[in-house]
């Protein structure tokens, strides 16, 4: 799979145990998740997330190379339903959990100039 | 007689016969509510005129047709709810400061079915928010306090719903499970707590944590309550696609259909010097009662339960930081500075672990190792009809104590990882006390749609035993 990111690839697991994430990593996780953290926080966040990919190093024992994944477990597929139209929130629910609305639209940031 | 201590079961009857009115129990709750959850703080939100006039309401019914529960078989039964199902028209927040003054325009479905059904919601409570947790410690509001020792955790998520049913401030409740957070919060307040087969119980307004996991069930003060109201919230539903269609059987019914030969498996990595001696003797006692009633237990091994944990970590996590994405605070709630430490914890971790470059290593590793989880799981019940193990790996722990590891909530929740990652469902059941005066709790795990015999051991235990009559001293 290639690789967009910018930061440096990490080791594969297993071969580094003890690899820590970098702050640049930190933060742009941090972007990815749009979540704006202090400079206390980025420190924390990398400590703790380190300690947490460490541990689940573990599953690198483990041989999947024959192994399907499972991503849900009903074995359900393809749930569909009547193309009918039917009711559904009106407008004015649907606007109802903000004060930020303009003319029956939701009211956001600028995204152009 | 204070008729906020009736289990379900008997306030129906009780209904039924006219022994008192429906207010009259609602009310009575209201009045336990007012005079201890200053203490407990189990309730976020309460609603009392409301309620009171749902009770009347609810006496006028009765009163011109008495064959009306067969209609309505929660009719009048005063009920608490989680903070994370929507409730049309009344605060759910979660327990989040993301969500502190959202206002639902919808129901969910489960709380559609218990209205449906005639329950009357006397309030939402509290839990982790976001369902981030065991202990109920990372609600951003309060912490809930264990009815049983006020300096302890109630357990978590569910946990003002498990302290709510252990102190008799409702008659019912209904709470959610990724991982124990049912059953867990059960095992520490000394309650019922069942949790559902994955895709048994509509997820549509729960809100969101693990997608391929969350289960909603309920938190009772015993087995036949959780049967009745299971058979109230199970089935199909349009507006969740991985409901199951496989018709939802008689649960009451089949309370009594108890196997005389029933076949439980003991799995020797649910029972580690590590856990607390109290908690693996008396769930040894239990076991070893219901062998005297003919049931024939036998250890098995199952995969170590510390995979199940790094599965879970990552499983669950990624899907979190999927589903807590929607939070923008353009269509609701306020925006992302609002979350707690612990939802940025999981939302970081869960970024990671999907992020480009990284997913094949985690996440889809993950979901590997979740199929050898099943399977081995699977092929126990090839020749079991149940796993039966403690719920939690201690009783309930001091406050303050979930702040301590990283990774506390998947940590506590090793015992019901596994069987949660299958989809399987599981009871708690109290089956002792500690030294201290703390619940113990014992699981029964079926295979996914082993409903009816898990609730068909789990009542008979409690036929046998009165583990589940004790109240704390409150």
């Amino acid at each position: 799979m290639k690789r967009k990111s910018k930061i440096p690839a990490r080791p594969a697991g297993g071969q580094n145990p003890k690899s820590k994430l970098t702050e640049e990593e930190v933060r742009h996780v941090a972007k990815l998740a749009r979540l704006e953290l202090s400079e206390k926080e980025v420190k924390r966040h990398q400590e703790e997330l380190s300690g947490i990919l460490d541990y689940v190093e573990i599953l690198n024992k483990i041989n999947t190379k024959e192994v399907g994944p499972t991503s849900q477990v009903t074995e359900l597929k393809d749930v569909f339903r009547q193309d009918k139209v039917k009711l559904s929130l009106t407008t004015k629910e649907a606007l109802s959990g903000t004060r930020a609305v303009y003319k029956n639209s939701f009211k956001i940031k600028a995204i152009f100039e | 007689m204070e008729l906020n201590r009736l289990t379900i079961k008997e306030a129906v009857d009780g209904l039924k016969r006219r022994d008192f009115s429906s207010r009259e129990l609602a009310n009575a709750c209201l009045e336990r509510i007012k005079k201890i959850d200053g203490k407990v703080k189990a309730f976020l939100t309460l609603i009392k005129d409301a309620a009171l006039l749902e009770g009347e309401k609810a006496d006028n019914l009765i009163a011109k047709d008495s064959s009306i529960f067969s209609k309505k078989p929660l009719l009048g039964i005063p009920f608490a709810v989680k903070d994370n199902y929507c409730t049309m028209g009344l605060k759910t927040t979660a327990a989040s400061l993301v969500l502190e003054n959202y206002i639902p325009p919808y129901d969910a479905t489960v709380v559609k079915k218990l209205k449906g059904a005639g329950a009357i919601i006397i309030g939402k409570t509290n839990l982790d928010a976001w369902g981030h947790g065991s202990s109920t410690e990372t609600s951003q509001f309060f912490t809930t306090r264990n009815p049983w020792d006020l300096k302890r955790l109630p357990g978590g998520s569910s946990g003002g719903s498990a302290a709510a049913i252990a102190s008799n401030m409702t008659i019912g409740s209904v709470g959610s499970e990724t991982a124990g957070s049912l059953r867990q919060p059960a095992a520490w307040c000394g309650v019922t707590g069942l949790k559902p087969t994955y895709g048994r119980v509509s997820r549509y307004g729960l809100i969101a944590m693990a997608s391929s996991l969350d289960s909603p069930g309920p938190i009772t003060k015993t087995v036949e309550d959780a049967a009745i109201v299971l058979q109230v919230i199970a089935g199909k539903d349009e507006m969740d696609a991985t409901t199951s269609p496989r018709a939802v059987p008689d649960y009451f019914l089949s309370l009594k259909n108890r196997s005389e030969n029933l076949r439980i498996a003991i799995p020797e990595e649910y029972f580690l010097p590590t856990m607390e001696k109290e908690v693996i003797n008396a769930v040894k006692k239990a076991i070893s009662v219901l062998e005297q009633y003919g049931a024939r237990a036998e250890e098995i091994s199952l995969l170590d339960p510390k995979y199940a944990v790094a599965v879970y970590t990552i499983i669950q996590r990624s899907e979190v930081s999927s589903n807590l994405a929607r939070y923008d605070g353009v269509r609701y709630g306020n925006n992302r500075h609002s979350f707690g430490k612990e939802a940025k914890k999981r939302i970081m971790l869960g970024t990671y672990t999907l992020s480009s470059g990284y997913y094949d290593q985690y996440y889809l590793k993950a979901q590997k190792v979740r199929t050898l989880i099943r399977q081995d799981l699977e092929r126990v019940f090839r020749s079991y009809d149940v796993i039966v193990a403690p719920t939690s790996p201690s009783t309930a722990l001091k406050l303050g104590e979930s702040e301590k590891d990283p990774m506390f909530g998947e940590a506590q929740d090793i015992l019901v990882e596994a069987s949660t990652m299958a989809g399987l469902t599981g009871i708690n059941v109290p089956c002792g006390f500690s030294k201290n005066g703390l619940p113990i709790g014992m699981q029964i795990i079926g295979p996914q749609f082993g409903e009816p015999v898990v609730l068909a051991v789990s009542h008979f235990y409690q036929q046998i035993t009165d583990w589940h009559k004790r109240k704390p001293n409150l």
